[in-house]
């Protein structure tokens, strides 16, 4: 199928805005975190996580899945909600994150929680371990599809464009990047801190197959996906343009949201907001 | 007396000894260990041919990733190919690479703990010619401090091939030191090699030893003449090879500390952080007693012959025996 229907898409919306709710729940929890990005983010997670990742929450780690490399690590709240909502561990579980001895670490380890394929946070380095990934199922023939999720933010690291380049040359159509271009990084507007323009149009020249969604529409980032799936010869990238805080309209497209955990107010506030969205 | 019960090579003082660099001891070990494994993949960063890494590649094609000049993009790809199942050896020279990606090295390999085997060829002072820029001096420090991380100095090519084959079925992330040129060949075939265990490759004729050396690397060669040198002296020297230097051989440590009350400890790398280092972390707090330590002092190399190089930073076998003949002044 090459498009949703009405009623998945209701469907993963009503999910979507349940990621949202616990995403704000575990952030107040947490008394820190990054609501901004991880919000932005939530329709993409519900539409992996609930209709095209090949996965198996009650098996996790079964060879056959299909690998999610989320790069920029502080958006793990959205990782772990989905997850959560997904079946691989108990809801109740989110209340823990940044919480000693959690399986829900601040940035994502491994080691604490080995449903995740890799620890993450210090920016520019999930390109290059999801081009790993890529690299290791063409020669050993697998059927896997490799998704990497990147922050825009992180595209000022040398790292990211080394490995933009091998997953070019390596030409791994079985790698699909989805960017959240939400213009926004912790100290301003990407334009002014680093200007990184049409990242599209720079994909595309280093020999990508290069696609803009709005990234909080669930239909268009469905097609881009589904035609990237179909794409053969080369990598593909989404550049999800998303409103970082979306759902919370006093948050959206504002920077000082990126990394300030919310009080009780301005979490009931939110919460009730998207309540209202879906009663 | 060399400590024939390993069966090191006895023409080790011939002055027509065998001279074969640690990289070509690992392109070889490489080879065989693709052969025995189908799972090891190889990386490089457009330095193949200096480090050896081209013997697989030309073997196995579909099973070698050339990367470019792109150390840190050459350290996290592997950590993604080592999450699917996979043993990757990434290969640079170790200024670049534990060097330059160090922190990659740290996040997604050794956090992740996957099995990347990190290797880095022109280590040390004896780089030579190509300079200060070229010679790692601090690698064995920035490796030895991050968790899951093991540590491996062969001494030799023999060695090398043989670290190279052992750590290929281990899990852990690993760093192999190698050299650039052409050293003396030390083991033999028959000289057993486990990760983590150290073995004394020279010792007293009879009696107990009056200091024990520490070696690790090609550099061994130069604390084994020194030995030679001092046993004519009728001074009695043990020497031990160090080539794991994480996990840390503290058994063989500290029962050489017990038998001698004085160490020597030679490497060609920073005196801070390194080799030396380890050990006397380790006799500090088990069993301390005086410690020299032959090393880089803190300073940059330069251009020269690896020859010109031991002597000025004092590193050669004439600084060992002097370093020995101080400790036995200091020794209580």
């Amino acid at each position: 199928m090459d498009t949703l229907n009405d009623e998945k898409i209701k469907e993963l919306k009503i999910i979507a805005n349940k990621i949202r709710k616990s995403i704000i729940e575990m952030l107040f929890k947490a008394g820190s975190g990054h609501p901004a990005g991880a919000l932005g983010m939530a329709d993409i997670f519900a539409l992996l996580y609930f209709h095209v990742l090949r996965h198996d929450p009650k098996n996790p780690l079964w060879e056959g899945r299909d690998r999610l490399v989320l790069s920029n690590g502080h958006i793990c709240p959205v990782l772990y909600a989905s997850m959560a909502h997904a079946g691989y561990f108990p809801l109740e579980e989110l209340e823990t994150l940044r919480k000693f001895g959690s399986r829900l670490q601040g940035h994502p380890h491994r080691e604490f929680m080995p449903w995740v394929e890799n620890s993450s946070g210090p920016l520019g380095l999930g390109l290059s371990q999801a081009v790993g990934m890529a690299i290791a199922d063409r020669i050993y023939a697998g059927d896997k599809t490799i998704y990497a999720l990147l922050s825009d933010g992180e595209h000022d690291e040398g790292n990211t464009w080394e490995a933009v380049m091998l997953a070019s040359k390596e030409k791994l159509s079985n790698l699909i990047v989805i960017v959240d271009r939400n213009n926004i990084q912790i100290s301003g507007n990407t334009e002014q801190i680093m200007p990184l323009g049409d990242m599209s149009e720079k994909y595309k020249s280093f020999g990508w197959f290069s696609q803009n969604v709005d990234g909080n529409d669930l239909q268009e980032i469905y097609k881009a996906i589904y035609k990237a799936k179909n794409h053969k010869g080369g990598p593909s990238v989404i550049i999800a343009n998303t409103v970082p805080g979306k759902g919370v309209k006093e948050w959206e497209n504002d920077y000082k949201w990126h990394g300030k955990a919310p009080n009780i107010n301005e979490a009931d506030m939110a919460l009730n907001e998207l309540d209202s969205l879906y009663a | 007396m060399l400590n024939q019960s390993i069966k090191i090579n006895t023409k080790i003082f011939n002055d027509d000894v065998e001279k074969i660099s640690s990289r070509d001891g690992f392109g070889s070990g490489l080879l065989q260990a693709g052969y025995d494994n189908e799972n090891i993949v190889v990386l490089s960063a457009d330095l193949s041919e200096s480090t050896k890494a081209n013997l697989f590649a030309e073997r196995y094609p579909k099973r070698y990733i050339e990367v470019g000049v792109a150390e840190q993009n050459l350290a996290t790809v592997a950590s993604g190919i080592a999450a699917m199942g996979k043993i990757p050896f990434i290969t640079s020279y170790a200024m670049f690479s534990p060097g330059r990606n160090w922190e990659q090295i740290r996040t997604s390999i050794c956090y992740n703990n996957q099995p990347v085997k990190i290797v880095g060829s022109h280590a040390g002072l004896s780089v030579g010619p190509d300079g200060g820029s070229h010679q790692a001096l601090e690698d064995i420090a920035i490796t030895r401090v991050i968790p899951n991380m093991v540590v491996i100095s062969p001494c030799d090519s023999i060695e090398a091939k043989k670290a190279t084959i052992a750590c290929s079925n281990t899990k852990n992330p690993t760093y192999i030191r190698l050299a650039r040129n052409n050293t003396p060949t030390i083991t033999t075939e028959e000289t057993p090699f486990e990760i983590g265990k150290a073995h004394l490759y020279f010792v007293p004729e009879i009696g107990l030893a009056h200091v024990g050396i520490i070696a690790t690397g090609p550099i061994l060669y130069n604390a084994i003449i020194a030995a030679h040198e001092l046993e004519k002296k009728g001074i009695k020297v043990k020497v031990l090879n160090l080539s794991t230097i994480k996990p840390l051989d503290t058994e063989s440590i500290i029962s050489l500390a017990k038998e001698t009350k004085a160490i020597v400890t030679v490497e060609d790398h920073q005196i801070t952080g390194g080799m030396g280092s380890a050990v006397a972390e380790c006799l500090a707090q088990n069993y301390p007693v005086p410690i020299e330590l032959v090393g880089v002092k803190d300073v940059f190399g330069q251009s020269g012959t690896p020859l010109e190089l031991e002597k000025y930073y004092e590193i050669d076998t004439s600084h060992i025996i002097e370093k020995v003949e101080k400790i036995l002044k200091r020794k209580i």
